[in-house]
């Protein structure tokens, strides 16, 4: 066989040198190893169309060009960015402040922590060698992914949050991602939670930026949910127009742990939002929803992996994509059921509104399926507005445009209400009114 | 009230109504009645507005306004409503959400201020009393999981709240069972007045001993073919439509 050496690209070439004057910064003894995901991603570099997994979104095409990291924030330039912020901004929460992938000590509430939670840096937990980064260590999967790998790499900043067992703080944590700056930079942060057995708790997600800078986020949040507990997570994407956004959920969730996480998209140019479950242990329940809403030149890309490897897993994933101008769609979304997991019960489903003849929407469901007592499905749709219900609702007065946007809310809306905690629905729904409100 | 002159409506090359002629008088209420396939269904979309069909000729007047020129939904606002055959599921829109978007639309068309929630409310509770549909239903989307029957009475709900001018019943009889008849019968002849004309599509003279017709018109081929008053219809009843049925394809 001859030998094929791939051209590397200037994106490439950029992010190798990037790399090389970034270690001097890193500490010796972490307990993430860079050098080794930096080495994993060089050697195949940024997936083009021919990795199957990135078959419909091209990063080495969409990624031109390297954009260094992003600097931590002077606090002045901090509080400025975050004071345009608004997304879930009004729900009473503790926020943890990012800015730029940075921690902002100043504006986050560390100080005023619920009982039973704990809040640290993830700088520090890194330097330290904190143990529990071993522990939450992500699913294996997620580690074989280049996005993840340049994740770990250029790792910044993020926070480790613990929940202890049985806790039930009352209010959720909020994490707010904001971009700003006038050229392009990148980031990568990450943020592991641990559950404790019968804990519950809420975690809000928020990444917002600047319109017209080609920025590009790389967020990690990696989730360990303890025996009979409960994980809800409510994300919102409304990343400034020509961010390139990239992101990964890894879940763990042992014996009767619930899961609950809900993605909108509205924002950046191209997006891909990455989900790996794995189902280790009994009975254990996740819902994982996402909705994105698509304008002329956006991608929005979701792609799930749900790996059930212990018996009676329920596993509910649903998504919405409505598509506008000439934006694309992507869902690509896997169940495996290893052998031990009788008794799974998955069912996976995809629909698409597309609301021009520009668009398109790519869906790829997959079922890998090993045991022989399981309950597994898939489903993937995809048409225009029912012309019928269109009259059904101008029959009754509804101009052709607000009867369009009343059924669009509603396809959206089933995913958006898996949303437990009130006010994030709310925000959720009250997001998409904007959006059709801002189509016209 | 309503003028349909030599209206002729084809669907993908298919003729299906044939210079139909029709008058209905302000308070009147007009039966139609016709065996399967003779155009009924189609001419209660054509004057509702519904964008499939192809107006090659002829008017529809509403007080004298041609309503062809109009989309669905300014003719409703413009007194046009049609109770559906068969009302359609809207999952994720609510009953009330609906209710108070289509009363707002249309009177925002007309140039009248919208309602506040309180008087909203009372309006729509009131007219579910009447119609006794359970309040938890107004809860849920729209017609999603309701029965035959229960539809049949949202679709009345909707036009007792909207007060049109010109209602149109498309077999609003089907699927009910005998007290589900009464109720929506009941609910339409409350509705009967001055300033408001009926439309009565059916294939059974059962549903006009509950909302007694003033005309009886039998239609066929795309044509009405026989005028008479509300005797008529039991003639129907008694012969069947095989003497209107000659040459028809189906």
């Amino acid at each position: 066989m001859a030998d094929v050496t791939n051209l590397r690209s200037p994106a490439e070439a950029g992010l190798s040198k990037l790399f090389e004057s970034a270690r001097k910064s890193f500490a010796t003894e972490e307990a993430i190893s860079r050098e080794e995901a930096f080495r994993f991603f060089e050697a195949t570099g940024l997936p083009s169309r021919r990795v199957e997994a990135f078959k419909y979104t091209d990063l080495r095409a969409a990624i031109t060009e390297a954009a260094p990291p992003a600097e931590a924030p002077a606090e002045d330039a901090a509080k400025a960015a975050v004071a345009g912020a608004t997304s879930f901004a009004k729900i009473e929460a503790v926020r943890l402040t990012f800015v730029n992938g940075h921690l902002v000590a100043a504006l986050s509430d560390l100080d005023r922590l619920p009982e039973g939670v704990t809040v640290a840096p993830l700088n520090a937990a890194l330097a330290q060698g904190d143990a529990r980064l071993k522990r939450l260590a992500p699913v294996e999967q997620a580690r074989e992914n280049p996005v993840y790998q340049l994740n770990t790499a250029f790792l910044a900043d993020g926070a480790l949050i613990s929940v202890a067992e049985g806790a039930r703080p009352a209010m959720p944590v909020h994490l707010r991602f904001v971009g700003a700056g006038a050229t392009a930079f990148s980031t990568a942060t990450r943020v592991l939670v641990e559950l404790g057995a019968g804990a519950e708790f809420t975690l809000l997600e928020s990444h917002e930026g600047p319109d017209g800078v080609a920025y590009q986020p790389n967020d990690a949040l990696d989730v360990r949910i303890g025996e009979g507990a409960d994980f809800r997570h409510a994300r919102l994407n409304a990343e400034g127009r020509a961010a390139v956004a990239l992101s990964t959920l890894s879940v763990r969730l042992d014996a009767e742990a619930r899961l609950e996480t809900v993605n909108l998209v509205t924002g950046a140019v191209l997006s891909r939002h990455q989900i790996y479950l794995h189902v280790a242990g009994e009975n254990a329940n996740a819902v994982v929803n996402g909705a994105a809403l698509l304008g002329a030149g956006q991608l929005a890309d979701s792609t799930l992996l749900a790996d059930h490897a212990a018996v009676g897993g329920v596993g509910r994933e649903m998504f919405k994509t409505v598509i506008d101008g000439d934006a694309t769609g992507v869902f690509q979304g896997k169940i495996i059921v290893r052998q031990v997991a009788q008794q799974t019960d998955g069912k996976m489903k995809s629909d698409c509104l597309l609301l021009t003849d520009d668009g398109q929407m790519m869906n790829k469901p997959e079922l890998e399926i090993f045991a022989d007592d399981v309950a597994c499905g898939h489903g993937a749709t995809c048409g225009a507005p029912d012309d019928d219900l269109l009259f059904y609702l101008m029959a009754r007065g509804l101009p052709r445009a607000v009867a369009e946007s009343l059924l669009v809310q509603a396809f959206v809306g089933e995913a958006v209400e898996a949303v437990s905690h009130e006010g994030a629905r709310a925000e959720l729904i009250g997001r998409i009114e904007a959006w059709l409100a801002a189509r016209g | 009230m309503l003028e349909i002159k030599n209206l002729v409506v084809q669907i993908e090359d298919n003729r299906i109504l044939n210079g139909l002629n029709l008058t209905v008088a302000d308070g009147e209420v007009a039966a139609i009645m016709g065996p399967n396939g003779s155009g009924k269904s189609t001419l209660s979309y054509v004057i509702a507005g519904k964008e499939d069909y192809e107006v090659l000729d002829g008017e529809i007047l509403l007080d004298g306004q041609n309503v062809l020129e109009m989309a669905a939904d300014e003719r409703a606002a413009a007194g046009v409503f049609l109770a559906f055959q068969y009302p359609l599921e809207i999952p994720g829109v609510g009953t009330m959400t609906f209710l108070k978007a289509c009363l707002n639309a249309q009177r925002k068309a007309r140039g009248e201020d919208e309602l506040t929630t309180p008087d909203f409310m009372r309006r729509v509770y009131a007219a579910a009393d009447t119609l006794e549909i359970n309040r938890e239903m107004l809860k849920r989307a729209l017609n999603v999981g309701f029965s035959g029957g229960e539809k049949k009475r949202m679709e009345i709900l909707q036009m007792a709240l909207l007060e049109p001018k010109f209602c149109v019943l498309d077999e609003t009889d089907s699927g009910l069972d005998i007290d589900a008849l009464r109720i929506v019968s009941e609910g339409v002849n409350a509705l009967r007045a001055q300033g408001r004309s009926f439309l009565v599509i059916t294939h059974y003279q059962r549903l006009l001993n509950h909302i007694v017709p003033d005309t009886v018109h039998v239609m066929s081929k795309g044509q009405i073919v026989k005028t008479g008053g509300k005797e008529l219809a039991l003639e129907l009843e008694a012969s069947g439509y095989a003497e209107y049925r000659t040459g028809e394809a189906a």
